[in-house]
């Protein structure tokens, strides 16, 4: 760990809150994609059920 | 080949799915080397103290914040004027990341100016439209989320970007336009003779490519959920008619 000095809070606080937004900016996005993955899915595999009845 | 090819949802998907691993990965490994080289790597600044170490997350995030809006400038302006879904989509999937972006640059930039300037907020110029584009970032999802039907979305919400587009070249370019303010130039340009010095220059390279790899990555994810999400509505549809 680098000796930040007086300004360890300013620098820790910044690299910690933006470094959690990015995370949950990625988290989101992914979770979202596996959603409408998964929404998609389910949805052809209905229409493809119906149609080979 | 034309790139027009690539406003095919259907041949979005198949190039987009090979690209997508690729430059995540190389995202996650350009942020990685950038943010630890300039945080563990880098000297202190003389006037800056360690305060200086915070440049390699704001400038990224400040530079992805006004060229995310650049870009859906340029896709909402070919769904204007070509029609092509994919295009929109990839707007509306872009919009989420440069709000994001754009607050981190206000969130670290005001962490910095409390001991470098003794305040977190100023009314300057750039700090000012920066803020106004986020408001900007904000109304356009607002406006997406609000319309249902897609086309009419789509029509509105290149609109507001082409309005908006004038903030978010304020907010590059204000500290030129009114020599007036708290916020110092740029840090990196192609116009100016000297920038950062190379030993913060080099990591802040890294960084930022990081940061616009990851841009690409997402925007690439989000615009593939926004396509399965307007193929599945569609489908939905169908199944009621029928």
């Amino acid at each position: 760990m680098p000796d930040l000095g007086k300004y360890a809070d300013t620098v820790l606080s910044a690299y910690a809150i933006s470094i959690a937004i990015l995370i949950g900016l990625v988290a989101l996005s992914v979770w979202q994609s596996r959603r409408a993955r998964a929404r998609l899915a389910e949805i052809e595999a209905r229409r493809n059920a119906a149609k080979s009845r | 080949m034309s790139i027009w090819e690539y406003a095919n949802p259907t041949r979005f998907m198949q190039t987009s799915g090979k690209l997508l691993p690729t430059v995540a990965v190389l995202s996650l490994l350009c942020l990685v080397i950038g943010l630890i080289w300039g945080f563990f790597f880098t000297p202190d600044d003389y006037r800056q103290g360690s305060t200086v170490k915070i440049i390699y997350l704001h400038v990224p995030s400040a530079l992805m914040a006004i060229n995310a809006w650049l870009m859906m400038l340029v896709t909402s302006l070919i769904w204007l004027v070509r029609r092509h879904h994919v295009s929109a989509l990839a707007a509306k999937a872009a919009a989420p990341i440069g709000l994001t972006m754009t607050l981190i640059a206000l969130i670290t930039g005001a962490i910095w100016g409390q001991p470098m300037w003794g305040t977190y907020w100023a009314w300057d110029p750039r700090l000012t439209s920066f803020l106004i584009l986020f408001l900007f970032y904000l109304g356009y999802m607002a406006l997406w989320a609000a319309i249902e039907n897609p086309d009419t979305a789509a029509d509105l919400t290149s609109v507001l970007c082409l309005v908006g587009s004038v903030f978010a070249l304020l907010s590059r370019y204000a500290v030129n336009f009114w020599n007036q303010g708290l916020h110092q130039g740029a840090s990196l340009s192609l116009d100016k003779e000297e920038n950062v010095a190379d030993v913060f220059y080099l990591p802040l390279l890294v960084a930022i490519a990081g940061f616009v790899l990851l841009f690409l990555a997402l925007v690439l994810l989000r615009t593939r959920t926004e396509i399965r999400i307007r193929r599945a509505g569609a489908l939905v549809a169908r199944e009621r008619l029928s």
